[in-house]
């Protein structure tokens, strides 16, 4: 037995395993006070309350409501194909939890799951897979609002993938890599959003990521005035929980690599070595404020208004704003 | 490539996640089933004709297009990465990559093919 | 351990392929084709393809499978499915083709292709295999990849003429237009907006 653990990958594996059951904790714990948060802001931004009865303060609300979701009737609508129907929402979930595979949270080993050279690829990969499971779900479900959904949804998703990947190119010109940890090296004396094209792409990147997670304003997959609940008219019960979990832990992810990318990751004043993992969680918690604060705030926007923004505005700035990055920094080479 | 096994590993717990949370609650969900709720929500109407419509083809435009900027993003990649040792050199050379294909993202334009309407 | 994993990851491969044309639902195959993709991926990472393994995933699985999803699902083709001769004639045509590309395999194997490359092209050493791709592609094959941007031109000039025909304005093709008059049909409220 002890020969069994002093073999280096049975190490690895083992520390590997208790870092990602840490992470799957700590990101259900995220999403649920999330939704509170949620809640509670935009209570308060319409000044009602929010959640008050379960707890003090409510606190207890989201425990309720995960109770609550696992003893939901579960039921197939007629003519769903069943197996698509369940794989759906489990796809829901997936690509945005490996994201955090590659996330460095800071300086140190401990602090990340493993340390890539195409991380920024593998995040992309991933939110290329997320498609699926809208379009599955929308099709699976034999319901003409949940196909419209779907059908919507995906394209809005393909759209908007193209500039979030472009406006992540300057980064890679600025750092040289495509491995997030050399990323954040890179920034430890000045943050890509301090220079014009690194706030520029910071700007897409978030339009975008509003639009990947399906958030307001271009929460158009369930626009619920027109299309009931979109993709997810059918689901109920824990399935209908993993969409919910999907579309949190997927802004999470997806802010967790924005704070990577452009705010400098675990970089910043004062703290020593090991406790940098504090501002990396502190930007993460002012980006996540962020998409609650545009979700109350912002109207939705037109379906064509949607494809237009993506296409005509967002795609070309992003491709100009490479090659003009590119052309900074072969003239700071050159100087 | 053992850095790659940590993530295979997730991708292992994120299944067993996903796929233990509908298992779980399945075991212990009531269900009550009859024709009429079984039948595909239609904000209470019965339901018309089949779930399945052919759609514009505007839809499958957009994921041709979608595919084709993929790719051209997918060569801005590598070249990113090595653009300080490029240099010049490789900046004109993407320049001109890039210039060919916004001359068939106007074509796009002035054909309406970016329009929804 | 790289046995093991290249031994599942092929088996995965072989098994999701088969289960491509096997499958009766269209939806399944495609959704069998993207598994396949993905473990095709995971042997390129065995090869310390990474590069290779990402764009696999990002190019194929995500945006390339996504279009047949899209074809699969929405074109609705359950109806049209021809009978009779035109069922022989593909079956036939099917068969051909199969036992072509099988002579082409054995050919393949056979000969000195399967041996791989003669000799291993001269890289500088650097620091991953994006960066080595790089190297290679925007200097030694410039040429072929400034013609993939006049291709990638081609294929969207394509693209907008089959989908919307020659004329100077917008007009959707037919099939499209009587599809859009069935879903306003169907559900007059909403389908009416998409299309």
């Amino acid at each position: 037995m002890a020969a069994f653990w002093h073999d280096p990958n049975v190490r690895m594996v083992f520390w590997a395993l208790v870092k990602i059951l840490v992470i799957l904790q700590a990101m259900l714990g995220v999403v649920s006070y999330m939704i509170y948060a949620e809640r509670k802001i935009a209570g308060h931004m319409q000044a009602r309350v929010g959640p008050n009865r379960v707890g003090p303060l409510g606190l207890f609300q989201p425990i309720a409501d995960v109770a609550k979701l696992f003893f939901k009737e579960e039921f197939i609508p007629d003519g769903a194909n069943k197996v698509i129907f369940h794989i759906a929402p489990m796809l829901a979930v997936i690509p945005a939890l490996i994201v955090f595979s590659v996330v460095p949270f800071g300086p140190q080993d401990a602090l990340r799951v493993t340390d890539l050279n195409v991380g920024l690829l593998l995040f992309l990969a991933m939110s290329s897979i997320g498609v699926y499971a809208i379009v599955l779900g929308g099709w699976s479900s034999n319901n003409k609002y949940a196909l419209l959904g779907g059908l919507r949804s995906s394209a809005q998703m393909i759209s908007y993938e193209l500039p979030m990947g472009l406006s992540c190119i300057p980064v890679i010109l600025l750092a040289g890599s495509l491995s997030l940890v050399e990323i954040v090296r890179m920034q430890e004396h000045w943050w890509f959003v301090a220079t014009p094209f690194g706030l520029l792409a910071f700007a897409i990147f978030m339009i975008t990521a509003l639009a990947e997670t399906n958030r307001a304003p271009f929460d158009l997959p369930e626009a619920e005035a027109e299309l009931v609940a979109g993709f997810h008219t059918e689901y109920s019960s824990m399935k209908f929980g993993l969409f919910f979990l999907g579309e949190f832990a997927n802004v999470i992810s997806i802010s967790c690599i924005a704070v990577t990318l452009f705010l400098g990751g675990w970089n910043g004043p004062w703290l020593p070595d090991a406790f940098k993992f504090v501002w990396f969680f502190l930007k993460l918690a002012a980006l996540l404020f962020f998409f609650i604060w545009v979700r109350w705030t912002y109207p939705r926007l037109r379906y064509d208004q949607l494809m237009n923004l993506g296409w005509k505005v967002l795609l070309p700035l992003a491709l100009a704003n490479v090659l003009v990055t590119a052309i900074v920094v072969w003239w700071r080479a050159q100087g | 490539m053992t850095e790659y096994v940590p993530v295979l590993l997730f991708l292992l717990v994120a299944i067993g996640f996903a796929g233990g949370t509908i298992g779980l609650s399945s075991l212990i969900v009531p269900r009550r089933r009859n024709a009429v709720k079984n039948s595909s929500y239609e904000c209470g109407v019965e339901p018309v004709g089949d779930a399945l419509q052919r759609f514009t083809v505007k839809f499958y435009l957009v994921a041709v297009l979608f595919i084709l900027f993929d790719i051209e993003a997918v060569f801005l990649y590598p070249w990113a990465v090595t653009f300080r040792r490029l240099g010049l050199y490789g900046l004109i050379e993407m320049a001109l990559f890039i210039v060919i294909l916004f001359v068939g993202y106007v074509y796009l334009l002035r054909k309406r093919a970016l329009e929804w309407d | 351990m790289t046995l093991a994993l290249f031994a599942a990851f092929a088996a995965l491969l072989v098994g999701c392929s088969l289960m491509v044309i096997l499958h009766r639902n269209p939806v399944a195959s495609a959704l069998f084709l993207v598994l396949a993709f993905c473990s095709l991926a995971g042997l390129y990472l065995l090869l310390h393809a990474e590069f290779v393994a990402m764009v696999q995933v990002i190019v194929y699985a995500g945006a390339i499978m996504v279009l047949f999803l899209f074809v699969i699902m929405y074109l609705n083709l359950r109806h049209d499915v021809e009978q009779g001769i035109a069922v022989a004639v593909r079956r036939g045509a099917g068969w051909i083709l199969g036992i072509l590309l099988l002579a082409e395999t054995v050919a393949f194997f056979k000969g000195r292709w399967a041996e791989g490359p003669v000799s291993a092209p001269d890289l500088a050493p650097v620091a991953g295999n994006t960066q080595a791709i790089g190297q290679v592609l925007y200097t030694r094959y410039l040429f072929p990849f400034e013609i993939t941007s006049v291709l990638l031109l081609v294929a969207m000039v394509g693209a907008v003429v089959i989908a919307k025909g020659r004329g100077p304005g917008l007009h959707p093709a037919a099939p499209a237009a009587d599809a859009a008059a069935d879903a306003k049909a169907a559900a007059p409220d909403h389908a009416g907006g998409e299309a």
